[in-house]
């Protein structure tokens, strides 16, 4: 949160320009309040309160004088009715005018300009379909698949895909029903449901006298329910005309609607590289920053120019692509779970990989930050920058291995495996590619033999080093020293069920391990107190960070992304260890335990009632998502630990069954 | 057998020949081929403890031998036992038969090493007679303690033991006493530690309780003045032995046992790891180790972390976790009285004893329960030169009938007591809330505090605003304006910094940087209270 706020901010204070953040209640110590020059806070914790709240923002600005209103993305930054009360009090928008974001805005109309501005759109039809009927004859005549979708919509709600007959007038009833209850219209249109695309989009910078460019694509294909994950400019699928060509229709449309400012006009395209309208975005990006690093132009600096009316400063053949660019999304949530359910907690150390070359790190939290419920779980774009795109993804490897963050459950382990995965190396990707590549779920880092032997030595090391290090007392006399140099330790360790026999000696700051019969080299400071563990193993320099390290041997290393529990034994624990009694684990069917913080939308049980395996018993909303939580089995309830209202952490116990 | 050829002499080696022969001579003969051969079988003995059957037993159950869990305990052959041939010496009801003499008796006793340090160490060997203790058990025990008081080492007990030896009647509870008497000379003198690895009950129980820390193993260790049995037949209550004094019961409700732990070996490799923080006697410092972590470190986060509204709570435990060397704290009594954070940590290396009031639970109010817990820690570390580092948000002591008629006033006096009787280093950081009594108790200027700070966010008053201003501005009409007047004036650090009562107002991101340096010109703090024989705290 307040993470587009620090990047608006820092480009005004590079323009002279002087800052005035609003904040909510609970955002009053967050960095975009710290770093601007001044803040005013709009209201309490909830959005619809405070960052939602026109009137509160309004009097934000009558209050300081502000000139401008940077909107930013997400809230307020697409509403027109924002922007008229803005002009009303002759405050500029920097954003568009208002009747582009209208334009825009609404998705049959603007394939409408788009048509009529010669650019490709899905084939379907183009106004609304009165009635399943309808809706049947106009699939037949485009073709399966197609989609039914909400005129209004958005987010994949009233959205269907139909591949026959049946299915469409299905979805059309389905689809309608869902228009009207989530967005209170129930206009629906059909078009070419395009099977496995890519998504790719096209970013275009226009001034307020009819001046317009397009700054190359950037392609997003990497996403989760329609959330991006991982972004590159520009794309390893585009060749130059058909860069030009979406690049020229960007712009015709953009001057069919008199767009100014900054805008990204998103495009399908299929395997064949038939691209086609999606919609456009009149708005700053998120991603924004990697066409930054590939043209050298400042984005948010562009868009305050031309609000103030300045002409565009660059022409088309100026506009280069230079070198790769990757942008990682770093989101405080659960990457084992739906590739992402929300996290929170306080960041309890955070460190971000600035120390390293070509690295952009665009955040708005900071060490001892809230990661909250009630707001977006993203905690930064990690950015990296090469000549190449091979130099670009290695640079992301060692960026998200030195990005150090502890408090809250993050989605790094996805993103180090995505950047690495063969498919995406070759660019074979397609916005079907994270359920395609992990059809189960992902399940982390598979080590490879080798791999594991790596990871293996160096907890045996880890513990040796600080086995050695707790014998040392400093100007203790009373301490019976014991030659260690020429040691020689033999280990049991354990990780996911597998137990190894180790043998490690060791030579001042290098250990030789030995497993099943191979030496492992490693070497290092062995800083214990360092969060990152930056280590050679035989040769290959390697950070990995330690997140536990327990007494009883239990250590927990992050490894390529993935953090992996192992357990480091002396032989004579190892060999004694099968006398311990085995814990029996909690029976987790007959409880129901929150998978996520959040509050209870619903409870629909209460103690005594019968439930069927699979009937849902509550719903837990957070970060605007909600969940529908079953029973694992048939049984009556037991009893009941929440009710609607209710905030729940992580693990909380909600309903027991008998 | 070699020669030493070049130094000695003729007659020197015709000399060494002989004695040579003579000595060999000896050892064929009949006697001495049998003394070895005796003592080679009674260390064999005393080696198998109980016999393989009940070794296996013991395993069964899912616990140690005695002697594993030394192996464990101690570093690599450190171990050096005593008295492995004492055996009983009941002769009734048939103990005098040679089968029911085991050599070392049901107690494993001698010195070790923990990464180097000495420690003084009994392990009662439940295979020998349940490891009930015997009058020679209480010798073996005694003789270790009465060495460690003379050393200046601790004493480490692992305990699992069925009670007194039935069989010696008297001469059991005898031992017991001579036990006891021992640990309570011992105490403040060497740091003793017991841990209950099996069932420990009756009499037996008091040893622990004398000690400095009790830990228990989870699922395998009781400790119970008398058995369930015995509890339904006098007061018809019908409760299991993990109930009555299992780990839960004793780090939750009770209060009487330190900590728990998971099982044998998780408890053993948690001790070596809280040995370290302790000094081996009251004659010797509080250990420093090696140190990775900076002692100019900045806790950005710390600036953060007390929310703005003052009724919001936030972690304690992530303050400390965020000053001490690697975020590494052995915290004493986690799950008991957790409105107050007790437990051990390093600075630059050193150890530390930290307090610290409890915003979650409770507001981080003092009651009975918290002050008592936090009063014993406190003298333990004064006892044992360990510097006392306080962190304070505490909104007061926590009113109703059920503290009043427990005994809050004298229980609470017991914290104010150890607080100001204390002349180890004491450094003081008032996070947010010092109210009222309870401000004076945690280790205020007023108690002797070496370094008192405040944060930013520090309120040092006699009680919170609404209270305050519907004493002072009773029957007042604008209460609501009188309460900001209250907030300007009190709810700040300068009433208390004006005054000297805190020395100074940090940046709370530098707080371990200052206690670092702090505690380095502490170091040779020299205090002392008046002579007495001893004190007379409020038990």
């Amino acid at each position: 949160i307040g993470e587009i706020a620090c990047r608006v901010i820092k480009t005004c204070k590079k323009m002279g320009i002087k800052t005035v953040a609003v904040h909510s209640d609970v955002d009053s110590s967050a960095v975009h309040v710290k770093v601007a020059d001044e803040a005013v806070c709009v209201g309490p914790a909830p959005t619809s309160k405070s960052y939602l709240n026109m009137d509160a923002i309004m009097n934000a600005i009558k209050q300081t004088g502000a000139q401008a209103v940077h909107p930013g993305y997400g809230f307020l930054s697409e509403n027109k009715e924002f922007a008229k009360r803005l002009a009303a009090e002759g405050v500029t928008f920097i954003g568009p005018d208002t009747h582009a974001i209208q334009a825009m805005g609404d998705k049959i109309e603007s394939k409408l300009i788009a048509k009529a501005a010669k650019v490709n759109t899905i084939p379907g039809f183009d106004g609304v379909v009165k009635d399943a009927e309808e809706a049947v004859k106009i699939a037949g005549e485009i073709g399966y698949p197609v989609m039914i979708k909400a005129s209004a919509g958005g987010g994949g709600k009233g959205m269907r895909i139909a591949w026959n007959d049946e299915e469409t007038r299905e979805g059309f009833r389905f689809s309608s029903q869902e228009a009207l209850s989530s967005f209170g219209d129930d206009r629906l249109l059909i078009e070419k449901f395009i099977d496995n695309p890519r998504h790719i989009e096209i970013q275009v910078l226009a001034d307020k006298h009819g001046d317009a460019l397009w700054l190359n694509e950037r392609e997003c294909s990497i996403q989760r329910r329609n959330q991006k994950v991982v972004e590159e400019a520009p794309s390893t699928f585009l060749d130059p005309d058909t860069r030009r060509a979406m690049g020229e229709q960007a712009v015709s449309l953009a001057n069919a609607v008199k767009y100014s400012s900054a805008g990204t006009v998103e495009f399908l395209v299929d395997s064949k590289k038939n691209f086609y309208f999606l919609e456009m975005n009149t708005r700053l990006q998120v991603e924004h920053p990697i066409t930054e690093c590939i043209t050298g132009l400042d984005l948010v600096q562009q868009m305050i120019r031309i609000a103030k009316g300045y002409k565009l400063q660059h022409k088309q053949s100026d506009i280069p692509i230079n070198g790769w660019a990757v942008e990682s999304r770093v989101y405080a949530e659960d990457p084992y779970k739906s590739f992402g359910l929300p996290s929170i907690g306080r960041l309890s150390q955070y460190q971000e990989p600035l120390d390293l070359p070509n690295v952009r790190v665009d955040s708005g939290i900071q060490e001892g930050s809230d990661i909250s419920i009630y707001y977006d779980p993203m905690i930064s774009k990690l950015v990296t920058y090469g000549k190449t795109r091979e130099e670009a993804l290695k640079k992301m490897e060692d960026a998200l291995d030195n990005y150090v963050i502890r408090g809250v459950t993050h989605n790094i382990p996805l993103l180090r495996e995505i950047i690495v995965h063969p498919r995406f190396v070759s660019g074979d990707i397609s916005t079907k590619f994270l359920p395609e590549v992990y059809p189960d779920g992902f399940k982390g880092h598979m080590l490879t033999a080798g791999e594991r032997r790596e990871l293996l030595a160096t907890a045996a090391a880890l513990y040796v080093a600080a086995q050695l290090r707790s014998q040392k007392f400093l100007g203790d006399l009373r301490v019976s020293v014991v030659p260690a140099e020429s040691r020689q330790w033999e280990l049991c360790v354990e990780l996911d069920k597998g137990v190894h026999m180790l043998g490690v000696s060791r030579s001042g700051n290098n250990y030789t391990v030995e497993i099943d019969g191979e030496k492992v080299e490693v070497s290092g400071e062995w800083n214990l107190a360092s969060a990152l563990l930056p280590i050679t193993i035989n040769g290959k320099h390697r950070t990995l960070q330690c997140l536990l390290r327990t007494a009883a041997g239990e250590i927990s290393l992050q490894y390529l992304g993935t953090s992996f529990k192992l357990r480091v034994l002396s032989n004579l624990a190892a060999s004694l260890s099968k006398h311990m009694p085995e814990k029996v684990p909690e029976d987790t069917s007959s409880i129901l335990r929150s998978p996520m913080p959040g509050s209870v939308v619903a409870v629909s049980v209460k103690p005594g009632d019968n439930v069927a395996e699979g009937q849902e018993i509550c719903v837990i909303e957070a970060m605007k998502m909600q969940n529908s939580m079953t029973a694992a089995k048939t049984a009556k309830v037991k009893s009941v630990h929440c009710k609607a209202g209710d905030t729940v952490g992580e693990g909380d116990l909600l309903v027991e069954l008998e | 057998y070699r020669w030493p050829l070049d130094e000695a002499g003729d007659g020197q080696r015709l000399e060494h020949l002989a004695s040579k022969v003579l000595q060999n001579a000896r050892c064929y003969s009949v006697s001495h081929l049998s003394v070895q051969e005796r003592i080679e079988k009674k260390r064999k003995a005393a080696l198998t403890g109980g016999g393989q059957l009940r070794i296996a037993a013991q395993h069964k159950r899912g616990k140690l031998t005695a002697r594993e869990r030394l192996e464990l305990l101690l570093d690599p052959d450190s171990f050096v036992e005593y008295d492995m041939f004492v055996e009983h010496r009941c002769s009734d009801f048939g103990m005098e038969a040679d089968h029911n003499k085991y050599p070392g008796d049901s107690v494993v006793t001698g010195q070790g090493r923990i990464n180097g340090r000495l420690v003084y160490v009994f392990s009662q060997d439940f295979t020998v007679f349940g490891g009930s203790l015997s009058g020679a058990h209480a010798q073996k025990v005694c003789k270790i303690m009465d060495q460690a008081m003379m050393v200046g080492a601790p004493v480490i007990g692992l305990n699992d033991s069925g009670g007194a030896r039935i069989q010696e009647g008297v001469e059991s509870l005898a031992g017991y006493a001579d036990i006891f008497l021992r640990n309570v000379m011992a105490s403040g003198v060497v740091p003793q530690i017991s841990l209950i690895m099996g069932p420990c009950a009756g009499g037996a129980v008091y040893s622990p309780a004398l000690t400095d820390f009790t830990f228990m193993v989870k699922d395998t260790s009781y400790l119970f003045i008398t058995g369930p049995d015995v509890v339904k037949s006098v007061t018809n209550e019908d409760v299991t032995q993990e109930e009555l004094g299992g780990a839960k019961t004793h780090t939750t409700v009770s209060g009487v046992a330190h900590r728990a732990f998971e099982n044998d070996i998780d408890a053993l490799l948690n001790l070596r790891d809280f040995f370290n923080f302790l000094p081996l006697s009251n004659k010797d410092p509080a250990p420093v180790t090696e140190c990775h972590d900076p002692r100019d470190r900045l806790v950005p986060g710390l600036d953060t972390i007390v929310p703005l509204e003052s009724t919001k709570a936030y972690d304690m435990l992530d303050i400390v976790h965020g000053i001490v060397d690697e975020r590494e704290f052995f915290e004493i009594m986690p799950n008991y009285a957790k409105n107050i954070v007790v437990g051990f940590a390093r600075m630059n290396g050193r150890t530390v004893g930290i307090v610290g009031n409890q915003p979650k639970v409770a507001s981080g109010c003092l009651d009975i329960n918290s002050s008592v817990k936090g009063a014993r820690f406190v003298r333990f570390c004064d006892a044992f030169n360990i510097p006392i580092i306080t962190f304070v948000d505490v909104p007061g002591f926590l009113p109703g009938t059920a503290q009043e008629y427990g005994g809050i006033i004298r229980h609470g006096a017991k914290l104010l007591y150890a607080f100001a009787e204390a002349t180890v280093p004491k450094i003081t950081v008032i996070t947010r809330k010092a109210y009222g009594g309870a401000y004076d108790v945690m280790s205020s200027k007023h108690l002797r505090g070496d370094v008192n700070y405040a944060w930013p966010s520090a309120e040092v008053a006699v009680m919170g605003a609404k209270g305050a201003v519907q004493i002072i501005f009773r029957g007042k009409e604008n209460q609501a304006e009188a309460e900001a007047e209250y907030v300007e004036k009190f709810a700040n650090p300068f009433p208390a910094a004006v005054r000297g009562f805190v020395d100074d107002i940090i940046q709370p991101s530098t707080t371990r940087k200052r206690i670092c340096r702090d505690l380095e010109v502490l170091a040779s703090k020299k205090q002392t209270n008046p002579w007495k024989k001893h004190a007379n705290i409020p038990l």
